[in-house]
């Protein structure tokens, strides 16, 4: 029969075990999220949300080995994002847009998926995707100074759709127009074709994942011309989980503490 | 050349692998694409690590059916037939590591050392990685393994990742015996613990054994020979990666592989 283990020995496993979980898991879960760039990082058309990207890539980069135009890139060590998943740069290489949508439908873990492509039941559609979306630096594009360019629009795959151009008085010459980029966020894919071949030394129009490039209104303000928006004030009434007298609320401007007598 | 009977098909396997790999990436070729944590033969059949897996679902992502499929596949054929040969004769992390091991023996650097870790710490190692898993919310060892480092090295020439591989090697050669594959590596331990009952297995004969010691001269996990010498059976424990080394030192015809067949309790380690 082993002999039994002493109190003391039981302490000191179980301090020993408390450190190796603690301190290893601590020193692994840095080692891990050392991705310092990974909030600006651009992901492959299909993605899922950063987050859920980062749980279900298997980091096999078949995503990578499938483009045509060695766009995509492996993270490596060093890179400030996680390491061997697929990423890319527009300003060296853009996502040209294949149809065929290669990387999406080679990822075997659904990291990324040919659903998020599709609106409602379609068939996915490379022109679905929502890698980021394409912001401007208005003082560093010439055309806002004035000067004919239209680079990003003429290279823009959905040109007129996610950039068109908006036509401004000249005030410095006062009889010349600006052609101005405009970007439309809802059609734009985040290709970055428009921050590839801009042609000031860095770029004035560049693409930021989504949710660095767009704000939230929030829901108290509601469009009352859009009758579809206008309904939220009936549901927001029903889901209120207080019990505070609604109609008062709404007339307080009436309230008797409000009028000076 | 029975010195080097498995030595030479493990290499020849190992490496045209790893050249497959390369080729998908280089040339296009369809027969092997994507990595050792998830592949897919001549475009039709997914094959993925259960380890990987693993960590995928405790990190708290249900992957597609392909993945799920492929994982099975592979999580079977080790069970079931071969044990921990993943890691002779497919991991390519094995070569470097089974040259330190060659290197340290030529330098004598063995004596000088005497770091003893217990190899039973790839256990806590496996389950700490599904831990740190779930609570930072992505594959823990995945974004940190040697393994892939060293296939995207070569396969897709990112060289940062080999200074993890040239930490692997250096430890095995000047700190610990076998310390990457014998003791650290939790996917190395994921199949010591599954792979115990598999079908291939070393057998030992102890009518024809010298006591030579030559086998335990060469074996990454020295610790599963404890029969040799003295009674006949075979090599039980899941820890053994059927290299086949022992059986190409032994001088004695006493070490062969068999089909195991029987259910007898046996260690992991």
């Amino acid at each position: 029969m082993k002999p039994m283990a002493t109190r003391r020995k039981v302490i000191q496993r179980m301090l020993e075990g408390a450190v190796f979980l603690g301190g290893g898991g601590l020193i692994w879960g840095s080692a891990i999220k050392a991705n310092s760039k990974s909030d600006y990082v651009l992901r492959p058309p299909g993605a899922l949300k950063e987050k859920d990207f980062l749980k279900a890539c298997i980091k096999c980069g078949q995503c990578i080995e499938a483009c045509p135009y060695d766009t995509l890139k492996l993270a490596q060590p060093g890179d400030g994002i996680t390491n061997g998943t697929p990423y890319f740069e527009p300003r060296t290489i853009p996502c040209y847009l294949c149809t065929d949508m290669p990387c999406t439908d080679s990822c075997p873990s659904g990291a990324l998926d040919l659903k998020r492509l599709s609106k409602e039941l379609e068939v996915p559609n490379i022109n679905n995707s929502k890698m980021g979306l394409a912001v401007i630096h208005q003082e560093s594009c010439v055309a806002y100074w004035g000067i004919q360019c239209e680079a990003c629009y003429r290279a823009c795959p959905l040109i007129d759709k996610a950039i068109s151009l908006k036509y401004e008085e000249n005030s410095v010459t006062g009889k010349h127009a600006k052609l101005l980029p405009v970007v439309h966020s809802d059609v734009c894919t985040g290709c970055g074709v428009c921050e590839h071949v801009c042609i000031v030394e860095k770029a004035a129009i560049f693409v930021l994942p989504i949710d660095k490039s767009t704000g939230k209104v929030g829901d108290h303000y509601i469009k009352s011309w859009e009758k579809s928006d206008e309904k939220r004030i009936k549901e927001n009434i029903k889901s209120a989980d207080d019990d505070k007298d609604i109609e008062s609320a709404i007339d307080y401007l009436n309230d008797d503490d409000l009028i000076d007598n | 050349m029975r010195k080097y009977q498995f030595i030479i098909p493990r290499r020849v396997v190992q490496l045209s692998i790893l050249l497959l790999f390369t080729g998908g990436n280089y040339f296009g070729w369809e027969f092997l694409r994507g990595n050792y944590s998830s592949a897919i033969i001549a475009d039709v059949m997914n094959l993925s690590d259960p380890y990987a897996l693993m960590q995928i679902i405790a990190a708290g992502f249900l992957a597609s059916s392909s993945v799920l499929i492929g994982a099975l596949v592979v999580f079977l054929i080790y069970v079931i037939i071969g044990g921990r040969m993943f890691c002779s004769w497919i991991c390519p992390l094995n070569i470097i590591t089974d040259l330190a091991f060659r290197l340290r023996k030529t330098f004598k650097i063995e004596a000088e050392n005497k770091i003893n870790i217990s190899r039973s710490i790839r256990f806590y190692i496996l389950g700490l990685s599904l831990l740190v898993s779930f609570v930072f919310g992505m594959a823990a060892f995945e974004i940190i393994s040697p393994i892939s480092m060293l296939h995207r090295a070569i396969v897709f020439g990112s060289g940062s990742g080999l200074a993890i591989v040239a930490l692997v090697f250096l430890v095995d050669l000047l700190v610990l015996k076998a310390g990457w594959c014998g003791h650290i590596c939790p996917l190395g331990a994921f199949y010591s613990i599954f792979g115990r009952q598999a079908i291939i297995k070393v057998k030992h004969n102890h009518e024809n054994c010298t006591n030579c010691m030559a086998c335990f001269d060469v074996c990454v996990e020295e610790q599963v020979l404890s029969i040799v010498g003295k009674k006949s059976d075979f090599i039980r424990s899941g820890a053994c990666t059927n290299c086949g080394r022992c059986i190409e030192a032994c001088d004695d015809n006493a070490l062969k592989y068999v089909l195991k067949f029987d259910m007898k309790k046996e260690t992991i380690i």
